[in-house]
């Protein structure tokens, strides 16, 4: 990544100083550190919204340059939301039991320590046990490893098995949904370690931290604006290259890029695992901001909520992919949390919670048929202008 | 002249149908070699089996000095090999630019790790540049691919065949929907790569072949029907009989 790198890419140095601002803007706004104007809530929103843009930049990189949609990457989000939740909840529930066993006359041994927490945890499942799956729940490292690594491997052999038997197309859509579904339906089963349908709550808390929310909801904005700069840099730089023609390349007609002696299969799974790795740590910063996690979230329509977001922000355009998921998101949780007002129409009453879902299909398929580059385009449309003024 | 490519005794078949029916072809390092045949001669199918699209039922394709069995390789390592084809419909990445797509096929390292870190050096873009020049695209070098000709189309990706620089081309039809001027260019283009690599050019058009003044292959129902100079094959009653007659 050197200095031409940018200079070749002048959109990659205005969306990260856009980011900048607007990271600097709502702090000073924040009831944490400025002046109080965005709600402490408002401000978790816009840090799980970045986490959201950074996980449609990687499907950006997968459905809009290498051509593959997939409708599992919720699911590496999912785990790795539930990796990074497993210390936060073991070490908080930790420093709880040793709050209270304290108070006895014997100091509690470590055994017992141990099986006063499995029991604060699991005793909801029915079982008082750690699973095997908790094993590194009290080291933050491991399990900050675990975030990258857990997505990684999951996604490097499915994509294995999946690309080798050259999938392409619908069929390869509908088997990563299948994925996401089956992961979905073993995280629900009690007996799994992963605490059933309750999933790990709490999360909003972090251990050891006698800080106030409004305080630690900002620096997990903060660490969210900076995992979207350096997730945005990362894509860009990927794309930019050789790498790119050759990913753009086999979206455009695979069959002419293995002809051309290039391993088609390795490429697929190369970015298949990059962009599982890149959703694995938006979920890690995703989660403690919503506070909980369960089964639910990585049910399949969340990663074709995904692809929405993309195709409307425009495919192919990593800067189309945030304002994708930023705008419909934003709209989304205005919509549907009650705060937009209903229109009345005297003989019916338009209400968004109920016309929302109808709005979002139309818009896709007015997009994907009449606008394919979406939202995108018009930037794409306003920089072509200017350019043409520029030089003639 | 030493044999680059020797297809001895292959039969494919699809559904029962067989398509090509033991089949033996062979040719030099550097020769033209004209490949004819009415429809379903199984010409298409016979490119796609060297180049490891269809797996060959049975039957053995042995290449180059070291000669390795081609049977059962991928098409992205037969092609890192040195074989290079050229589809019938000209098929070049249509929202890339011609430099893009010439650095593409340039011979490098093609496994995802080099190519992530691969810059184009000078040298990579002054041989672009040249070969963008001998297919008479130097002015349309930056311009989408997608925005060209029919006939600059087919030119590119010839371009593109030879940056892989392959010991062996297959070209399918590389004359067809071209106007008289534009299959003279290519005639010449292709009569020139000849001269250091095996080309094997399929074809419908017989004025065509006979301007390539090389030697024929004739195709009949999977298996080869004739072989020799265009005046021995077009004398050949059996030829007459299935293809020329018509």
């Amino acid at each position: 990544m050197n200095r031409s790198f940018i200079a070749r890419n002048p959109s990659v140095l205005v969306f990260l100083s856009l980011l900048a601002l607007f990271t600097i803007m709502v702090t000073v706004l924040s009831e944490g550190f400025g002046i109080g104007i965005v709600s402490t809530s408002f401000v978790k929103t816009l840090g799980k919204t970045l986490c959201l843009c950074l996980i449609a930049v990687a499907m950006d990189l997968i459905w809009g340059y290498t051509g593959i949609l997939s409708l599992g990457h919720f699911a590496f989000f999912g785990l790795g939301g539930y990796m990074i939740g497993i210390w936060l909840m073991y070490e908080r529930t930790r420093q709880i039991v040793a709050t209270s066993l304290s108070e006895g006359i014997l100091p509690p041994t470590p055994e017992e320590t141990e099986a006063a927490i499995a029991n604060q945890i699991f005793g909801v499942v029915g079982s008082s046990e750690f699973p095997i799956v908790w094993a590194f729940s009290n080291s933050l490292v491991v399990q900050l490893i675990l975030v990258v690594l857990v997505p990684g491997v999951f996604a490097l052999i499915f994509g294995w098995l999946a690309f080798r038997s050259r999938v392409t197309g619908v069929y390869l859509s509908i088997l990563t949904q299948a994925m996401t579904l089956g992961l979905s339906l073993y995280l629900f089963q009690n007996a799994n370690g992963f605490r059933g349908n309750n999933g790990l709550s709490g999360l909003q808390n972090l251990p050891g931290v006698t800080a106030p929310q409004s305080v630690v909801s900002l620096w997990f904005f903060w660490a969210s604006a900076v995992a979207l700069g350096l997730g945005y840099l990362l894509t860009a730089w990927v794309v930019s290259g050789k790498f790119g023609s050759v990913i753009r390349g086999i979206r455009d007609n695979e069959t002419r890029v293995r002809f051309l002696g290039y391993s088609v299969e390795s490429y697929k799974l190369a970015v298949f695992t990059l962009t599982a790795c890149i959703s694995g740590i938006a979920g890690a910063l995703y989660y403690p901001q919503a506070g909980i996690i369960n089964p639910a979230e990585l049910a399949p329509i969340a990663s074709i909520y995904l692809a929405v977001w993309v195709a409307i922000g425009g495919r192919g355009r990593l800067y189309g992919a945030v304002i994708g998921t930023a705008f419909v998101s934003l709209v989304s949780s205005w919509s549907t949390g009650g705060q937009a007002p209903d229109i009345s129409l005297g003989f019916y009453t338009i209400r968004w919670v109920d016309w929302w879902l109808v709005l979002l299909g139309l818009s896709f398929v007015l997009v994907t048929l009449f606008a394919p580059g979406g939202i995108g385009a018009i930037f794409d449309h306003l920089s072509r202008q200017s350019n043409g003024r520029g030089t003639s | 002249m030493s044999t680059l490519l020797e297809v001895s005794g292959v039969s494919v078949s699809f559904d029962g149908f067989r398509a090509i029916n033991n089949l033996t072809f062979q040719i030099g390092t550097a020769e033209l070699r004209a490949v004819i045949g009415p429809n379903g001669a199984g010409k298409t199918t016979f490119m796609d089996i060297v180049t490891g699209k269809t797996k060959p039922d049975e039957g053995n394709i042995i290449w180059g000095e070291k000669s390795i069995s081609l049977v059962g390789m991928s098409e992205a390592r037969i092609a890192q090999a040195g074989i290079g084809r050229k589809f019938q419909k000209p098929t070049v990445f249509e929202s890339q630019t011609v430099q893009e797509n010439l650095l593409m096929a340039l011979r490098k390292d093609r496994g995802p790790l080099a190519v992530l870190f691969y810059r184009p050096s000078p040298a990579d873009l002054e041989r672009v540049a040249e070969l963008a020049d001998d297919m008479g695209l130097s002015e349309a070098l930056l311009r989408i691919a997608g925005e060209l000709s029919h006939g600059q189309k087919q030119w590119l990706e010839i371009g593109m065949l030879l940056a892989q620089e392959p010991q062996l081309l297959l070209v399918d039809e590389p004359a067809a929907g071209m106007t008289p001027a534009e299959r003279e260019k290519t005639t010449s283009i292709l009569v020139e790569a000849a001269r250091t690599r095996a080309v094997v050019v399929v074809e419908h058009d017989m004025d065509f072949v006979r301007r390539l003044e090389c030697k024929v292959t004739v195709l009949h129902e999977g298996s080869v029907l004739a072989e020799g100079s265009l005046d021995h094959v077009t004398k050949n009653q059996a030829v007459v009989d299935v293809y020329l007659g018509r």
